[in-house]
């Protein structure tokens, strides 16, 4: 797919841009051409800048330095509207459409077509059709986006753009949500697309998929590109090379604790989407006493659907045992009362009580320890909350403090706090160190190898490859559902992390014997 | 009454006014009765304080429960139906007793039997309720607003829309007293007064010392989290709809034994009293937040609000338009305080 694009023409350039937030510098002086008819892929690590560009690309945020050129002319977006107006169009990553109203009215929300007061019905339709048609689906106009499976309510928001006329076409990490054969349509829309001259800017992880479907690789770093060639002419080493830099060849971590019998065991679990599509599926894996595994992978990859599988929130197939025994089938609380938690990758909405105080959070679990004669002691609980604050260096005055008034990271410790008041055999952490600061993200992996050392069994998930290589015991990466790589980190290769994170499964005597032991 | 102090500070307003919103139901209490102690005639007298005392009683009875219900982020609308049918079933029991066809024969239950049984009665229309929200998902404010309809539908068809008149018993049937429970005054004091108070500090004692108590306001704080939490939420979503329908009983039972009858319209409208008690006593009707104390302090609020304008001569009409105000008055107030403090307030 790569012939013939080396010299199509720049749509779009960005010169010098720099963008900060309070004191971050999110990107620092970054240059990115966007070429006609071609697919211009931006990769980099979580944190590196690519999702500011593509929003200031998309006039969701204004540059504080920079200039724009669209066909050689400056150009300033003061609205993703005034953007659209001028053929920029943009897919998040989180889809932003009104599941009770119709594609039609999606692919027209807030910009429809009026005749005097009155929405023009039969121009919308007919455009909707247009833009449907281009994409070749056979999606109705009157379906409603709620019955609409995700990879549909994609084709929905590319429509939407393509209904303004879009020359240039910014999507954001689009795959992430997909089964394989919707990625695979999509694929061929992107194709369709790039042959009628749009210019695509495509947002991935997934490096295969890069190598696939891309022209021009852009890949950033910190804020900055540090890399920007013909797809052609490059290799997957490269790519991963210029996304870790030098700081990525840090040695791994050496194994620490002597790991125990194993604590948690997972066999077969297949978890699935509402449509079939499985999320999760027979995945086997185990996690020792005094072992932190990480599981790394991909956004869509599956982990967090893991976890909330493994902890009950969500059902599927499978053996899941504690200890030796089964806990799958049992209700949430009750595999609470086995001692088996988990700190939910959102705080906000899966995690904190926003009208419990401090000590209301730490102490909910635990609440039938403090309560032996079914009261509960207000000084056992004060002192157990004290004991808790103290231990993990939660900056709160009393456990009064309304949990409100604590940072991402304290309020993150709160959450923890909570399991490790309950004596918990293991805890599975979903992301722990997303929305948190740099020193606390260090507090709480402090705190999780006190944890280990002390016999617990942690399962915790991450996108963030060295957070990995510095945590774990045992690194499992998981792609698209699977266990593509476990392997001790002692013997954890990066570049072999991330091509298993990409779909690419590698196999580990070491681990390998480890992950069949219990057969 | 168990008002969970709370330390926050609120920089840049004064801590005398964030202290006068926060205690504003007390406050609206004095202001309210100081204004009837002035203009309504005979006010103070000992008879209008007690009948005054007993309709207080009912509103704080219910709005116990109904203080539980909305603490999860819930509502009962049942619970006026479920007072009437709970009076008309013991009124049923008292004067016809209860007839066992299959052995051809009609047993009349003691007075203390009758009342548990309309009360278990109440425990189990909560227990539907529960379920209907729990297992089959329906919204609290629509299942109780089906059993609404149900119950009062089921309190006229127990007499075809007659009432039971003279719940007084009789010796030889051992099933006498009935009236004691509304009417009596064990050291001066209104039984169901009585009732009240040991009520309310078990409801508050339970509300802040039992690990039940913590997780009704854990699940109206955050149920999902709640959940992950190991909180078994269906369960306590249930329990709290069972309790507010044993406190509506009660209610009902009450009621019949104050008139010495039971009416199949008798607890119409009371839910909207109750609800009136619960947000004027600070509770956030997204749950999570408020007070078994501020709930009993609502509902002298609203009980003397009600006979205070009756005892002026203020027609029924504007009576409702005051009441209506205040109700929403205290909600903007409730806003307010959120905003200066956005404290937590539990207890």
């Amino acid at each position: 797919m790569t012939q013939a694009t080396t010299m199509t023409p720049v749509a779009l350039r960005a010169t010098g841009m720099v963008k900060s937030y309070g004191g971050t510098r999110a990107l620092r002086g970054v240059d990115f051409a966007v070429h006609r008819g071609a697919v211009n892929v931006l990769i980099g690590e979580n944190g590196a800048g690519k999702s500011t560009l593509m929003r200031i690309l998309a006039g969701v945020e204004q540059p504080d330095q920079g200039t724009l050129l669209l066909d050689g002319t400056p150009v300033t977006f003061r609205s993703v509207r005034d953007a659209a107006r001028q053929g920029i169009g943009i897919v998040f990553q989180e889809l932003n459409l009104c599941p009770n109203l119709s594609v039609v009215e999606n692919i027209f929300l807030g910009r429809s077509v009026a005749r005097g007061i009155w929405i023009d019905r039969a121009t919308e339709r007919t455009r909707a059709a247009e833009a449907l048609r281009r994409l070749k689906t056979d999606i109705g106009l009157d379906t409603l986006v709620a019955d609409l499976r995700i990879g549909q309510q994609q084709i929905v928001e590319i429509a939407r753009a393509l209904a303004e006329d879009a020359s240039i076409l910014i999507l954001d990490e689009p795959t992430s949500a997909l089964s394989e054969s919707e990625v695979a349509t999509l694929f061929e829309i992107i194709g369709e697309l790039r042959r009628n001259g749009v210019g695509i800017v495509y947002i991935s992880h997934r490096l295969e998929e890069l190598m696939r479907i891309g022209d021009h690789i852009t890949v950033m770093r910190d804020g900055m590109v540090v890399g920007s060639a013909p797809v052609a002419a490059v290799s997957v080493p490269w790519i991963i090379e210029q996304m870790l830099g030098e700081e990525g060849a840090l040695p791994p971590q050496a194994a620490r604790v002597a790991v125990g019998a194993p604590v948690l065991e997972i066999e077969g679990a297949t978890v699935r989407r509402r449509d079939g599509a499985a999320l999760v599926s027979s995945l086997t894996l185990t996690a020792r006493a005094g072992e932190i595994v990480a599981i790394y992978g991909l956004l869509g990859a599956g982990r967090t659907e893991l976890l909330e599988y493994v902890c009950g929130a969500r059902t599927g197939e499978g053996v899941v045992r504690l200890n030796g025994a089964r806990i799958d089938g049992l209700a949430i609380a009750e595999r609470v009362a086995r001692r088996l938690l988990l700190v939910p990758e959102d705080r906000q909405r899966d995690g904190l009580f926003p009208n419990l105080g401090v000590g209301g959070n730490l102490s909910l679990s635990c609440l039938s320890d403090l309560a032996p004669r079914g009261l509960v002691s207000a000084r056992a609980e004060a002192g157990a909350v004290d004991g808790m604050i103290e231990r993990l260096g939660i900056k709160a005055l009393s456990g009064e403090t309304p949990i409100g008034a604590l940072s991402g990271g304290n309020q993150q410790k709160v959450v923890i706090g909570r399991c490790l008041m309950r004596g918990p055999a293991a805890i599975l952490l979903d992301e722990p160190s997303r929305g948190v600061d740099v020193g606390a993200r260090a507090e709480i992996f402090e705190a999780m190898r006190a944890l280990s050392a002390g016999g617990i069994a942690i399962l915790f998930t991450t996108s963030d490859l060295m957070e990995a290589l510095t945590v774990a015991d045992r690194i499992v990466v998981m792609a698209m559902g699977r266990v593509t790589a476990d392997l001790p980190v002692s013997d954890a290769d990066q570049a072999l992390l991330v091509r298993a994170a990409n779909g690419t499964r590698v196999e580990h005597d070491a681990s390998a014997s480890a992950a069949h032991s219990f057969h | 009454m168990a008002t969970a102090p709370t330390s926050s500070a609120s920089p840049g307003r004064s801590p005398i006014l964030v202290g006068l919103i926060r205690l504003r139901a007390l406050i609206a209490l004095l202001v309210v009765f100081l204004f009837f102690v002035v203009l309504a005639p005979h006010f103070l007298s000992i008879g209008s304080l007690l009948i005054m005392a007993k309709h207080i009683a009912i509103i704080a009875v219910l709005g116990i429960g109904m203080t539980y219900v909305i603490l999860t982020g819930g509502i009962d609308l049942s619970v006026g139906s479920i007072a009437g049918l709970a009076g008309m079933v013991a009124g049923a029991l008292i004067l016809n007793g209860l007839t066992l066809t299959s052995f051809g024969l009609v047993i009349y239950p003691s007075v203390p039997l009758v009342v548990l049984i309309a009360v278990l009665l109440g425990g189990a229309i909560g227990l539907a309720n529960g379920t209907l929200v729990t297992r089959f998902g329906v919204a609290p404010f629509i299942a109780t607003l089906g059993m609404l309809y149900v119950a009062r539908g089921a309190a006229l068809l127990l007499s075809g829309g007659a009432t039971f008149p003279n719940l007084i018993g009789s010796p030889e049937l051992g099933n006498e007293g009935f009236a004691l429970l509304g009417a009596s005054r064990p050291l001066g004091v209104p039984a169901p007064v009585l009732l009240m108070i040991v009520l309310a500090l078990i409801a508050a004692f339970v509300a802040t010392r039992t690990p039940f108590g913590r997780y009704v306001y854990a699940v109206g704080g955050n149920a999902r989290a709640a959940l992950l939490s190991g909180v078994r939420v269906s369960r306590v979503t249930t329990i709290v709809y069972v309790i507010s329908g044993m406190c509506a009983a009660l209610v009902g039972v009450l009621v019949a034994s104050d008139l010495v009858s039971a009416h199949p319209a008798s607890g119409q409208a009371f839910e909207l009293s109750a609800i009136a008690a619960v947000v004027l006593g600070g509770a956030s009707l997204a749950g999570g937040r408020g007070t078994i104390g501020g709930t009993i302090i609502g509902a002298c609020v609203i009980g003397t609000l009600s006979d205070g304008m009756v005892m002026m001569g203020v027609s029924e009409f504007w009576q409702m338009v005051i009441k209506g105000t205040v109700i929403v008055a205290a909600v903007i107030l409730d806003q307010l305080q959120g905003r200066i403090s956005g404290a937590s307030d539990r207890g």
